[in-house]
């Protein structure tokens, strides 16, 4: 008997590349167990060891100052309002201290575009973390920099040069949203364009810093929109080869402007991360959004082209109150032992890092 | 698809296909290894050959809403959070009278109900004479809905403050309204879990005889299987297994049902939560054992709309579509990833995940294809047989 997306699955067999076409049909017509089936076979592709990894990290969300009034975010605070913040030196100290005791290695420094804030201020901000602590800065999304480069009046090559200089080590995939036009100007019309978005990244990955990649789906878009999303980005990581991980998330409804849409279903999570594990086969980590999507979804992505838990996260603002999930260490240890994988942790540049010593970290199963 | 046929020969699992493909009755071993395989997709698709085998790609839910008409209890099992001993100074412990019960089902007059699920605590207070107006009193308020009340543990109860054998009181209680009965209490079917968790309650062959009793008078009840606390696999394959053999006999079994343990506020809180693997394996390994219970329940309130929904294609074919909250869950704690959903919402769902949602009264009758579900020109297609034109 003939189906209808066997073409689809004799290209995934022979790892043959899925057209802009495929990644339509897939979403439409393709039911959780052939997803679930092509994207583990592209996943073991990749990976051949039952290994899921994750990094011990924390986010420092140094200021909640921003003008930009992304109508998914309730996190940020306009210039001059009541409750807006710059964390000082020792704030950010106190949290990688923190980190640090706990085995950690990755700092995800991320905040708004802040008026107030000059490249001199995160020049300092990293060489200090640097001369400090034995950990990687994963930090400023492309938005951030973009703007820092503007209000500094350098190019955004030599501002990134200047930050990766004082110790930026990777850049995360944020505010990638998605990259469509159409898209971002219903969602975030004063954010930049998608252009601008991937040109950052392109001039990053130039110079030798590597970062991530999200997609966060579940808004306005339609499914070809976000498949376009895909395309985009397999096309700027076949120029350079930077992107690392894919993140998709879904929108978190609650508390924005956008707060009557409809929050996205278990399915649409897992066939999002399905596809995308097998549209973007040039990529090399898929990263599961347990922080979005609670960790029963979160572990059951494991079966749908995820092979990495992402970060443990100490903090988290950004995302709706309501949606966070904080699952401790050995809580994300438990639910990729549960699957039947075997965890290890790893660097933000995906170095495997021995294991720790001193009180093992596993939960009994 | 050609790359499941990898996937099973790579998970040991041609053999099973197999027998799963022919129809042919699995054994323990079987179990077993559907437990082991790490790989929960090849567990899924042969679980979704036998579900889409009896139910093609209908999902069916029932509009009911739950009544537990007393929280204290005798039985003091370690796994409950909802009761309160008999004499607990808590000051938590209530029985409803009948006219209250009844007037908990007015409160959702305005809204269909085609079932009332009815379960509760052993409260050695109560009367026989107390069950039938119980009983008679709902039905008397919600004419049009049937009532499913009384787990086997509840109905052992009854007959010992009755003084009379179960099979004399039974057609008393069915003549007061009673249509059918949950599953509730089975747990798992192992001395050693029984003697630890809960021993004071109905042990495993008594559960059997009640079951047997209520079957051999005509009443058909569904069975529950609670997981995720101190029980092994073989446990649970066993519990499968004895249920099977059960069903053999009577055929009473309408569906089951497997119930994820949330440790939270009970005894055994140090225990972590169940998984979402867990909550599709066993879905998946009860659909596949029980080859002759005709439905799989997937519960949501207890493992996550998400889930729920994904269950659908790993062995489910219903889900269940509780109009009120439910109060012995809701006793567990309230956990930030528990949502609340309509039965519309929850209709949405089936349908977004290509299953058509047909509605369904206590004792699976079809009352008729849902108003919110028109199945998606383009959605997914069933795994087997030939997909809808789109």
């Amino acid at each position: 008997m003939t189906h209808p997306l066997d073409d689809i699955e004799d290209k995934v067999l022979t790892g043959e590349r899925l057209s802009f076409e495929d990644g339509v049909r897939l979403f439409q017509q393709a039911n959780p167990l052939q997803l679930s089936t092509w994207a583990s076979l592209v996943r073991f592709r990749l990976h051949p060891e039952r290994r899921v990894t994750y990094v011990v990290g924390r986010v420092i969300n140094y200021t909640n100052v921003c003008w930009v009034q992304c109508k998914f975010c309730n996190f940020y605070r306009l210039p001059g309002q009541e409750g807006g913040y710059v964390l000082s030196r020792e704030a950010v100290f106190e949290k990688i201290r923190e980190l640090v005791n706990l085995g950690g290695t990755e700092v995800l420094i991320q905040g708004g575009l802040n008026p107030a804030l000059k490249l001199e201020y995160y020049e300092n901000l990293f060489r200090a973390i640097k001369a400090n602590f034995a950990v990687q800065i994963h930090g400023l999304s492309p938005v951030e920099i973009i703007y820092l480069a503007k209000t500094s009046q350098l190019s955004e090559r030599d501002c990134l040069a200047r930050l990766q200089a004082a110790g930026l080590d990777s850049i995360p995939g944020a505010g990638a949203e998605i990259l469509v036009e159409a898209v971002r100007e219903q969602i975030a019309p004063y954010k930049n364009s998608a252009a601008a978005w991937l040109d950052l990244m392109r001039t990053a990955h130039r110079l030798g810093i590597g970062s991530s990649v999200t997609m966060m789906y579940g808004s306005v878009e339609s499914i070809e929109q976000r498949v376009e999303h895909l395309v985009r980005v397999r096309a700027l990581q076949d120029e350079t080869g930077g992107f690392r991980a894919f993140i998709p998330w879904s929108f978190q409804p609650e508390g924005t402007h956008l707060g009557d849409v409809k929050r996205a279903s278990g399915f649409d999570y897992l066939r999002t991360v399905a596809v995308s594990r097998l549209m973007l086969d040039n990529v090399p980590n898929i990263q599961s959004s347990w922080l979005t999507q609670g960790p029963k979804l979160g572990q059951i992505a494991l079966q749908y082209g995820v092979n990495d838990m992402g970060s443990t996260i100490l903090e988290e603002n950004v995302v709706s109150k309501e949606s966070v999930f904080m699952v401790p260490l050995s809580e994300i240890e438990r639910l990729i032992t549960d699957a039947g994988f075997v965890p290890a942790r790893r660097n933000t540049t995906y170095e495997i890092l021995p294991l720790p010593s001193g009180p093992a970290t596993h939960a009994a199963a | 698809m050609k790359a499941i046929g990898e996937l099973l020969r790579r998970s040991g699992l041609e053999a099973l296909h197999a027998k799963v493909r022919e129809g042919r009755r699995l054994d323990f071993d079987d179990g077993m290894r559907l437990y082991r395989t790490p790989d929960l997709t090849a567990v899924g698709y042969l679980a979704n050959l036998a579900r889409e085998r009896r139910s093609g790609d209908r999902t069916f839910f029932v509009r009911n809403l739950h009544i537990n008409y007393t929280n204290i209890c005798n039985k003091l099992c370690k796994f409950c959070s909802f009761y309160t001993a008999p004499n607990s100074q808590d000051g938590r412990g209530y029985a409803l009278t009948p006219e209250e019960a009844a007037a908990r089902v007015d409160r959702y007059r305005d809204e269909s109900i085609r079932e009332i699920h009815m379960v509760a605590g052993i409260n050695p207070k109560l009367s026989y004479g107390y069950y039938l107006d119980l009983v008679r009193a709902v039905k008397a308020a919600r004419p049009e809905a049937q009532v499913k009340a009384f787990t086997m543990i509840e109905l052992a109860q009854i007959a010992r403050v009755a003084k009379r054998p179960l099979a004399d009181i039974l057609p008393e209680l069915q003549a007061a309204g009673l249509a059918a009965c949950p599953g509730g209490g089975a747990e798992v079917f192992s001395e050693r879990v029984h003697e630890e968790l809960f021993r004071a309650k109905l042990d495993n062959e008594g559960w059997f005889d009640v079951a047997r009793t209520v079957h051999r008078a005509g009443i058909r009840s569904n069975v529950t299987m609670l997981y995720g606390h101190i029980e092994t696999p073989e446990e649970k394959v066993r519990h499968l297994l004895h249920v099977r053999e059960l069903q053999d006999e009577t055929g009473g079994f309408m569906c089951f049902v497997p119930l994820a343990f949330d440790p939270a506020n009970t005894e055994l809180s140090h225990l972590p939560a169940t998984t979402g693997y867990s909550n599709l394996r066993e879905i998946a390994v009860g659909r596949l054992l029980l080859d002759n219970v005709e439905h799989v329940k997937a519960f949501w309130i207890m493992i996550t709309p998400g889930v729920a929904q994904m269950a659908l294609w790993y062995g489910a074919d219903d889900l269940d579509g509780t109009v009120s909250h439910y109060e012995i869950t809701h006793a567990l704690g309230t956990r930030s990833h528990r949502q609340v959903l309509t039965v519309d919402q929850l209709l949405e769902l089936s349908v977004e995940v290509g299953r058509i949602p047909v509605e369904r009264d206590a004792l699976y009758n079809v009352i008729g294809e849902s108003r919110a579900a028109t199945a998606p020109s383009n959605g997914p297609g069933r795994a087997t047989g030939v997909r809808r034109e789109s």
